[in-house]
């Protein structure tokens, strides 16, 4: 065999042949695409100038950098930090100004309201709605009812430790299971939860007793929601003459509420979240609509 | 002899080519991987990583039996977007006792690398029976069947064997009490709470399925969820320490 004589012609095709030949049979020389190879040809290039920019081999202990000295955890910290420049000084003053100034200042409230906004549809959102609306055992933020306080510095604490939770800054106190418990006889619960009704002005269903439910009210219910029923922020007892219902406002389940107790979690923020964010968020929620 | 012509060593001799590729091959392995064995900015060590509760384990094989991976990513890249969504980016160390490692590939959920702690279990149990009724666009499938399957935990000591082979570091007396801890960790106020803490730093013990008495597949799934990402305290995380 002839090596590498690449002057033959196939007269067949008229195409120049490899030079090989295998039992007669000769192999045409078809030459890889031209923009193929010069592509080919390029990759190598760019990767020899990718391993010197660029962190490529690795070392004993360690490995090339590269010229440009790239490295992600570098690079988002300069991405964290143009953020904070886009967001302007604003966000840095609002680290170390009070709630009530933020609000006060309405360029400062504006980019507040904005920070909020953006914070709460990933953060709270989930649990309050997307337009603070609430639904079945969480609160709507919009209304004038606030179970731990709607005032700016309450809100703030709210959102700062949240509810119930392992953090012992955290707002605690839950509702005893009245019925599980045995603190109210079973045939009891009926009627407290029939005067609750009464509470709201509304009528409760069939006859009961409801000098008694005032009693067991008063011996078992107001001493976290008041004797009026008018709610306690304090211990984050909601007041029950709004006709503003967290779990439901009939007859059944405030049956269910006595009997099994209740006591919403919130979680913690603070340290989830940037100082400046969580304060955007208490401006936000305050001035939803029903900030005390 | 040109050297091309020496080239035919190779064509013409099958066996020659296998070994000549597999040592090619090699190079390529011996490159790529063997570095991430042992550069210290690989291996990085960090504080209050633990290996994960028999409960926690048992609520992971959920998560990967009901291919929760196939649309929940568990890995936050360092990327501006991502870091002011999810929180602090990921850490290889924070899946170093994952076998497998569950970053995933494909977001057609939220990431999940730090869910632990973003919502309540209550809203985690309507979420995972019912999805819609939490979050109104969510187009994710509900688990209303895991509150109602007791957990089947008779294996879980034996998978926790296996792990500390795979390097793990579950002590044998963790193996041994593993079905005590599992039960302390999905009731409130257990005996046990005590020496699981002792055992498993930070790890919370509570009713998680809002139903005592029962462990349920539910308990395990949210204890895993509650704990997902929040083992490092970042404010102590120190970002240069292993790089040099």
């Amino acid at each position: 065999m002839a090596a590498h004589d690449t002057n033959k012609v196939d007269t067949v095709t008229g195409m120049s042949t490899t030079g090989h030949e295998w039992d007669g049979i000769q192999e045409l020389n078809t030459p890889l695409p031209r923009w193929w190879l010069w592509l080919f040809y390029i990759c190598i290039v760019w990767g020899i100038g990718y391993v010197i920019a660029y962190p490529a081999w690795p070392l004993v202990s360690s490995y090339t950098k590269g010229v440009l000295g790239y490295a992600s955890r570098d690079q988002i910290e300069t991405d964290m930090a143009s953020l904070k420049v886009q967001r302007g000084d604003m966000v840095a003053k609002m680290e170390s100004a009070s709630l009530a100034d933020i609000e006060k200042d309405p360029k400062m409230l504006e980019v507040a309201r904005a920070l909020g906004k953006a914070a709460f549809g990933t953060n709270c959102g989930p649990c309050h709605g997307q337009g603070a609306q609430g639904g079945p055992s969480y609160p709507n933020l919009n209304d004038d009812q606030w179970i731990w306080g709607g005032s700016l510095d309450q809100i703030y604490q709210t959102i700062q430790y949240g509810i119930r939770n392992e953090n012992p800054e955290s707002r605690q106190g839950p509702m005893p299971a009245f019925g599980k418990d045995g603190i109210i006889p079973k045939a009891d619960i009926p009627i407290v939860a029939a005067y609750v009704v009464t509470l709201s002005g509304r009528k409760p269903e069939g006859n009961v007793d409801l000098a008694k439910g005032q009693k067991l009210f008063a011996e078992n219910c107001a001493s976290c929601h008041g004797d009026a029923g008018k709610g306690n922020p304090e211990v984050g007892a909601p007041n029950l003459t709004s006709n503003i219902w967290l779990y439901g406002g009939d007859e059944k389940t405030i049956i269910e509420t006595v009997t099994n107790g209740r006591g919403g979690v919130m979680p913690v923020w603070a340290g989830r979240l940037e100082p400046a964010t969580i304060k955007a968020l208490a401006v936000y929620v305050h001035t939803l609509g029903g900030g005390q | 002899m040109s050297v091309w012509a020496k080239h035919q060593i190779f064509e013409k001799n099958s066996i020659v080519l296998l070994i000549g590729i597999l040592i090619v091959v090699a190079i390529g392995g011996l490159v790529e991987i063997v570095p991430l064995f042992y550069l210290k900015s690989t291996i990085e060590k960090v504080e209050g990583m633990r290996p994960y509760t028999p409960l926690e384990l048992a609520g992971r094989n959920i998560y990967v039996r009901e291919g929760c991976y196939n649309c929940h990513s568990q890995m936050i890249r360092p990327l501006r977007d991502e870091v002011e969504r999810y929180g602090h980016y990921s850490l290889a160390a924070e899946s170093m006792y994952d076998h497998p490692f569950q970053w995933g590939s494909k977001r057609t959920g939220p990431d999940l690398a730090r869910v632990g702690g973003k919502y309540s279990d209550e809203w985690q149990r309507a979420h995972l029976n019912n999805p819609r009724s939490v979050v109104p666009g969510s187009i994710m499938p509900g688990y209303p069947f895991l509150a109602k399957t007791p957990l089947d935990s008779q294996h879980i000591g034996q998978m926790m064997k296996v792990l500390a082979l795979e390097g793990v570091p579950y002590t044998p007396e963790m193996i041994e009490k593993a079905q005590t801890d599992l039960i302390a960790q999905a009731n409130v106020d257990d005996a046990g709470a005590a020496d699981l803490v002792k055992r498993y730093p930070k790890a919370l013990a509570r009713d998680f399925d809002g139903n005592p008495g029962t462990i349920s597949e539910m308990d395990a799934l949210i204890a895993y969820l509650q704990m997902l990402g929040t083992l490092v305290d970042f404010k102590t995380y120190d970002k240069k320490a292993n790089v040099r």
